[in-house]
This record gives C-alpha cells, structure tokens and sequence, in this order.
C-alpha cells in the first residue's frame, strides 16, 4: 500500500484484505434471488447454464454408449430419439447461448467502463426466464420428453405424429428462452451504446464487446422467426392451424425455412462471442496487440450480416429451386472469407510475440485448431453436390461439433480459467488447467475425427443402432472412448474450480497483466465496479494506465511498493 | 512383377476410401467422388498450411527469457492479400463445382444393352416439369418412391388401369434393369424421408405434398444397400432400402411376373365381389 509519500500515484489501486465479498454487500440466498446486480446476475448465468451442459453431456454419453456397439440394446429408440433431442436442444438453448450471455452480463459492463447494464431489473428477469425455461423442458422427462431432434421437423412434430406433450414442452423451452435471449440482447445493446466510458469511441470498444454486440443484433433478428415458427406449430398441434400441413395446402418446408432462417445465425450467436474471448485473450498471453482490430471488427459484422443468406444450406436436399442451391452455396463459401481473416489475424497475434502457455492460451489455441477443422469440413458441406452424399450423415455431427466445440466450447473454458481470478479473487490451478486442456483436446479430436469417416461410409446420424458392416463398430468404439477422454476433460476442470474457491492463491486486481477495464477494479469488483471511471485513451486502457502510474510515481518521490501491482497478486510475464 | 504396383494401388484406393464418400454404382455417385477429391486435396493445403502457421506461431515464439514480443498492430497488405487470396481460392471451388454440375444433375441416356423405354406419351413418363431432368432422349425407367414409416415402397410404370391403378410395385427392395438409366420420382405419404442409396448418388428428402427427383444408371449387376437419412420417428433406423440391379431380360420378366400376381389378385377379387353381392343382396360395394 502507498500511503508513506507526499505524492500517491493516481489513480490509486488499494487492495484491502483480499475478501471474498466487499463489506456492505448483500448476504443470503434472499439477496440472490433478488438481485439486480449485473455480477450477480452472470454468476447465476453461470453456474445454471454448466450444470445444463452437465446433463446435456451426460445425455451425449449415454448416446455413445448405445452406439459403442452395433446392434446395441442398451437403449430403446424411443429413449434414443428423445436423448438426442434433450441433448441438442440443451446444449443450444440452455448451454452455449446463456453461458455467453451470463460472460457477458458479468463483463461488458467492466469493459466498458459502466456501473450496471442499462436495465438492471429486465436484466434480472432474463435470468428467470431462462431458468424457468429450462425446468419446464427438463419436467418433460418425467411424462414424455421431445423425440423430433432439436429440429423438430414437421409433419414429425405435429400431433399426429408426436401425439404426447414433449414437442410442447420443447415450444416452451424455445418461447421462454427465446424470450430471455431477446430481453437480454435489448439490454446488452443499450448498454454499450449508451454507457460505454468517456473516450471508449467504437473503434476503441473491446472485442469481446463487439462480439457480444452483433450476437444481441443478431437474436433480436432471428428470434423473432422461430418464436413465430413455434407458435405456428403449437397453433397446428392444439388449435387446428394448418400452416404445415400439404393435405389443406400447407407445406412442411415452410418449417424448414422458417427453423433454419433462425438456426444458421444462431450458430453464429453462439461462435462469435467464443471468437471475441479469444480476440482478448491472445494479446495478453502473446504481450502484443491484436492483430488487425479494425479487420477483426469488420469479419464479425460481416459475419453476421452474410450469417442471414446462407440458411438453405441446411435444405440442399429439399425439393427447393436450383437458383437457391447456387446461390446459397456461394454465399456459404462467401462466409468463409472473413472468417478466415479471423483465424489468419489470430495467428498474427502470436506471431513475433512471447508466448506464454497458460491454461486460458491453451484453451483459445486449441480452439483455433479445432475450429479450423470444422470451418474446413463446412466447405465439403457447402458445395451442394458433395453435400447431397454427405448430408444428415455422421460428416455433418463431426462438422458441427468440431465448430461449436472449437468455436464456443473451448473459448467458454479459456474465459472460465480467465476471468475465474476475476470473478473470485482466486487463481484456478494452472497444473490441473493443462491436463484438462489436454484431455478436452484429445477427447474432441478422438470423438469426432473418426466421425467424418463414419459419415463418408454411409452411416446417418440420429439413428439408434447400425449393422456390423465394413468398420463401422470400430469407428463408433473409437469415438465412444473418445466422448469418455473429454469428459474427463470436463470433470477435471470441475475440480479445479471447486478446489480453487477454496484454496487458489488470491488473485488481487490484474494477475495476467491484461489490457481492458475489467483488471482495474479489485477481484471482485465492489458494487460499484468503478470508484473512478479512467479517461479511455485506445483499445487498451489498462497498458494505458499501467504507463500513467509509471510515469506519475517516477517523477513523484517513489514511494515503497508502490507498484501498480498490489501486495499479493500473482505477477505472470515480463 | 506387377503385382507390387497393383498392390500399392490397391492400398492406394483402399487408403482413399476411407476419406472419400461411397460410390461405384452409378456417374453421378462417381462424379461426386471425384469432385470431393478435388476439394479433399485443395482442403489437406490450407489445413496443412494453417495448422503449420499456429504450431510455429507457438513454438517458435514461445515466452523466453531476454525475449520481447514486437509491438505490431496489423499490415494492411498482408491482411488484404489474404482476403483476396481466399476469395480465389473459393471462386476456384465454385467454378469447379459448376463444371461437374452437369454430370452430378443431369440424367445420361440409357446404354444400348439397357431396358426398351417408352418416351413421353406412349405411356411412359407422364410429365415433365421444370424440377425433374430426363435424358438427351427424353426416354427413362421412371420409378416412383414413396417413403413412409417405416418402409420404402417403389411403384413401377406399367399400370393396367387409368389412373396408375395397378402398376406393379414392391417395397423395400428396389428391381432395376442395368444400363438403364432410372428416374426416381420421390415423394412421401407421411412425414419427411429421405431417400438414400451412397453408391448410386446423393439423398432427396420425401416431403409430404412435393415431388424430389434424382437419376441412376447401373453398369454392374448386384445389389446396392441404403437406409432413409432423416429422422422420421422410432423406426427411422430400420428403414432400409435396397437397389437389386439385374440384366434387363430378367427385369422385364420380374416386371411381368408382378403385373400377372396383380391380374390375378384382380380377377380373385372380382370372383369374391360377385359371391359377395350374390350373398348379401342389394348392398354390394362397387370399388373395395
């Protein structure tokens, strides 16, 4: 602490006891349940959504386990169809979506320099949603879970065909998370347009924040679409509508459009937030800039934009006109383009830098490896003629999951080893970080490599069993082991955070010497985040203050410690 | 001597397999095969060549001690060359694509040892619209596929009655002549299918209320297994088809075979109507 001099350093970092809780903060599962605390608020996010990844995971290996062996009995296909479904269906709506919005609930406010998001209370209420949402789905299993896959195809899902109340309690699930999703993307927008800190211009805004930006654009215009799509079906499963139905002039390709006009860019929802943790991850463990922010700025605009012309990609195989096959081809080849720049600009980032392999490094590396390898197999997807061949098979599980794995999954683990020191004020075991990164990454290559393979040789996907034909029981025992590797993976990191609350070093304020405004506060922030708001000078306002204190206390008297660093943080790099 | 060649290329084709899609059955099927080896190829570079750029990235740039990191912000050169490189690169792609289009889509005549055809109006193909392709010479073995849970069936050309009432069908078990070139008509009586044999081409859903079309020509006798690829409830993983190529004589006489059992079904019918009606008095059904 500086307090011996005349002159103290400006601004003034001061690390009390490093408590767990500022004093004066609400206490009790009471002050929980009625928070409006943006902190608060992503935690519960948090922990809600990994507990759903947990069960959608536990579904995705009892499916392995069914496909381990041909002609296995593990499961009925009734029990199957159901698992993959509540699987998917989980791991979109109740997993990967809200874990970015809890991420981002949590720290687009610190990044950009604000006390709160812009609604508070309507930020509290999406939280709810997205909570009752997922117990409303969950509560099917104990009468008849959905059986349609998370696409839900008609005349499939209408009452004729799925006569119980699972496709119902999926209607749900999709209004109210959807619903939460929409309120939370009104919030987010309003907060970093309106409340970002004095001198955060857009060519400033973090890029974490830019991509949490285009993903609340892109839910308020996708949304929408399937809201309605759903509501259409309830109205054709309970009301006697006939929107799908050819016999009464409906059409059941209507439901194609319609789910997949929202199901491509929600992909893009929820890759390009994992894209931005990985835009701000790099630069600090490589110790230089982003490389090319104002491209990677641009990509993910353009991403989003070309996000919305490409969904019949996912209909090659319908009776749809051969002027949409061409051009949706093109503009899913067109899609590649900036994306491409991304993962180019992030290897620039390293390149010429110092590297440091920490866990967070680890996990975003890996990511990029990972992501490429299903970016690469999307254009096979893409070229509709081999996509005739390979479509609604095991190339296509292998594509998706390589890309969201990559895409999402990995950067969700890179920002919870991250910003666990943030949220806690502990550090999470960088030992035990490694060998979860390593077991995930091994997992992932191991489940779904093999699954390409599987696919060419003619096994489609969302079947229960399959002959002992050519290599198939190989392949699918390989890619069963594999699932188990990754889940281990998982558990480990489990682990790491249960044991961290308790025993990881305290972190303080900035132990990755990092470059945006959520390092500045103490670990955890008060309340109030921010006691002072800096003047933001560039796109990264902490290497800015960190060189203003420097340049303060060396022409003051300098005083004993005080560095910008404060006693007890751990310091990492030069 | 040259067996260690045909053993190399052997292990060659057999190494390729497994990173290629089936076929074997039928051009179209061939066709896409070697326009997914193309990209396959073009694919494993920029794979090889990006992957090779994160691992140096990492290894050689690794935190060291004495060592700084170059504080650069971006070169606008490098980064607009990239984008454009990877333009070309996907143009390249769909021009390629383009040109096998054709091949892929567009169905060839039947060869000169393959099944006699009947063209358009002498009760052959009934229609052409703008979705379905015929061959150069408008002559094809037109097979209807109807997908519904959870068997495939397929109705053949040849009703004896107006109307399509009669033709001979089957299910499960595809009968086609070789050298033929067969236009499947795909449709469904319930919820979507689709319908897929990998040897013999790409999948078409079987959509309720539509029509999907696609083409095969079979040089090789033998039998060719599928399986419908879309989830169409608790059965979809038994819904199998199968594709038996046989030369066109024995087609014609399994063709004729099925139109007797149904004549003969007929006329049974007709003698049990007439017992039927001789029985219960005024209250007869006309059609059953």
């Amino acid at each position: 602490m500086a307090t011996a001099a005349a002159q103290q350093p400006v601004p003034q970092i001061v690390a009390h006891r490093a408590d767990q809780r500022s004093t004066g903060e609400a206490r009790g599962w009471t002050s929980w349940a009625t928070t409006t605390d943006h902190k608060r608020i992503g935690i519960m996010y948090m922990v809600t959504t990994f507990v759903f990844f947990c069960l959608g995971g536990v579904e995705a290996l009892m499916l392995r386990l069914q496909l381990g062996a041909p002609n296995n009995t593990l499961v009925t296909p009734q029990v199957y169809n159901q698992l993959f479904t509540m699987h998917g269906t989980t791991m979109v709506f109740l997993f990967v979506v809200p874990m970015m919005a809890g991420l981002a609930n949590y720290f687009v406010p610190l990044m950009i320099g604000a006390r709160d998001m812009a609604f508070p209370r309507l930020n509290a209420l999406s939280y709810w949603l997205l909570l009752a949402g997922g117990i409303v789905f969950y509560s099917s299993i104990f009468w008849n879970p959905p059986e349609a896959g998370w696409v839900s195809f008609v005349p499939l899902a209408n009452s004729v065909y799925s006569p119980g109340g699972g496709e119902d309690a999926w209607i749900y699930l999709i209004h109210l998370t959807g619903l939460s999703s929409l309120l939370g993307a009104v919030n987010f927008y309003a907060t970093i347009a309106n409340m970002r800190a004095r001198g955060m211009s857009w060519a400033r805004l973090p890029l974490f924040v830019w991509t949490i930006l285009t993903y609340s654009v892109l839910l308020i215009f996708a949304l929408p679409v399937i809201a309605a799509a759903v509501t259409m079906l309830l109205a054709e499963r309970h009301f006697g509508a006939h929107f799908f139905d050819p016999a009464t002039g409906g059409s059941p390709l209507l439901w194609q459009h319609l789910f997949w006009f929202f199901g491509h860019p929600e992909v893009y929802i929820m890759v390009l937030p994992g894209f931005g943790v990985i835009s701000e991850i790099l630069p600090v463990f490589a110790r230089k800039p982003i490389f090319g922010y104002k491209a990677i700025a641009a990509s993910t605009v353009a991403i989003a934009f070309l996000g919305f012309l490409t969904w019949a990609h996912h209909m090659f195989t319908a009776p749809i006109p051969e002027a949409l096959l061409v051009f949706v081809m093109l503009s899913s080849y067109f899609i590649a383009v900036p994306t491409g720049v991304k993962i180019l600009n992030w290897i620039a980032t390293l390149w010429r830098g110092t590297v440091e392999y920490r866990t967070p490094l680890l996990f975003c590396a890996g990511a990029i490896a990972i992501f490429l390898i299903g970016g690469i197999s999307g254009i096979f997807l893409a070229t509709f003629p081999i996509d005739w061949q390979v479509n609604e098979t095991y190339f296509v599980v292998a594509h998706l999951h390589f890309v969201l794995l990559g895409g999402a999954l990995m950067p969700i683990f890179a920002a919870i080893y991250y910003w666990f020191p943030k949220i806690t004020g502990r550090m999470m075991s960088d030992g035990l970080g490694r060998v979860s990164f390593a077991l995930i990454f091994l997992g992932i290559l191991t489940t779904f490599l093999i699954q390409h393979v599987i696919g060419l040789d003619g096994m489609p996907r969302r079947v229960y069993e399959y002959p002992d034909v050519g290599n198939l029981a190989l392949y699918n025992l390989i890619s069963t082991i594999g699932s188990f590797i990754l889940a281990l993976g998982v558990l480990v990191t489990i682990v790491n955070a249960a044991r961290s609350l308790r025993v990881g070093a305290i972190a303080g304020p900035d132990p990755w010497k990092a470059n945006t405004l959520e390092w500045l506060p103490s670990s955890p922030p008060p309340v109030n985040n921010f006691d002072v708001v800096p003047l933001v000078r560039s796109a990264e306002p902490m290497k800015d203050i960190r060189r203003e204190v420097q340049r303060r206390s060396s022409a003051a008297v300098p005083a004993p410690g005080s560095a910008t660093v404060p006693a007890g943080a751990t310091q990492v790099g030069v | 001597m040259n067996r260690i060649p045909r053993a190399l290329g052997h292990a060659l084709s057999t190494t390729l397999a497994f990173f290629t899609p089936e076929s074997g059955g039928s051009p179209n099927a061939d066709n896409i095969d070697s326009l997914y080896k193309i990209v396959l190829a073009i694919a494993l570079v920029i794979f090889f060549a990006v992957i090779g750029g994160l691992a140096y990235a990492l290894i050689r740039f690794r935190a060291r001690k004495g060592a700084t990191a170059a504080q650069i912000h971006g070169n606008t050169r490098l980064e607009l060359g990239w984008t454009v490189g990877a333009a070309v690169i996907l143009v390249g792609l769909a021009i390629l694509t383009f040109v096998k289009l054709g091949s892929i889509q567009n169905p060839p005549n039947s060869s000169a040892g393959g099944a006699s055809l009947l063209g358009e109006g002498e009760g052959g193909v009934l229609y052409a619209s703008a979705d379905r392709r015929l061959p150069p010479n408008g002559r094809s073995l037109n097979i209807q596929v109807v997908g519904r849970q959870y068997i495939w069936q397929f109705v053949y050309p040849g009703a004896s009655e107006p109307d399509g009432l009669g033709a001979p069908y089957s299910y499960e078990e595809m009968v086609v002549p070789t050298n033929t070139t067969v236009t499947l008509d795909i449709v469904s009586s319930d919820v979507v299918h689709s319908w897929w044999v990998p040897q013999l081409g790409g999948k078409f859903q079987a959509v309720p209320g539509y029509h999907n079309y696609t083409w095969f020509k079979i040089e090789k006798p033998g039998v060719y297994a599928g399986q419908c690829a879309l989830l169409c409830g608790r059965g979809h993983a038994r819904m199998i088809a199968t594709v038996r190529a046989v030369p066109p004589a024995q087609f014609e006489a399994w063709l004729a075979h099925q139109k007797q059992l149904i004549a003969q079904a007929n006329a049974a019918a007709k003698v049990a109507r007439a017992k039927l009606g001789s029985q219960v008095g005024a209250r007869q059904v006309e059609n059953p």
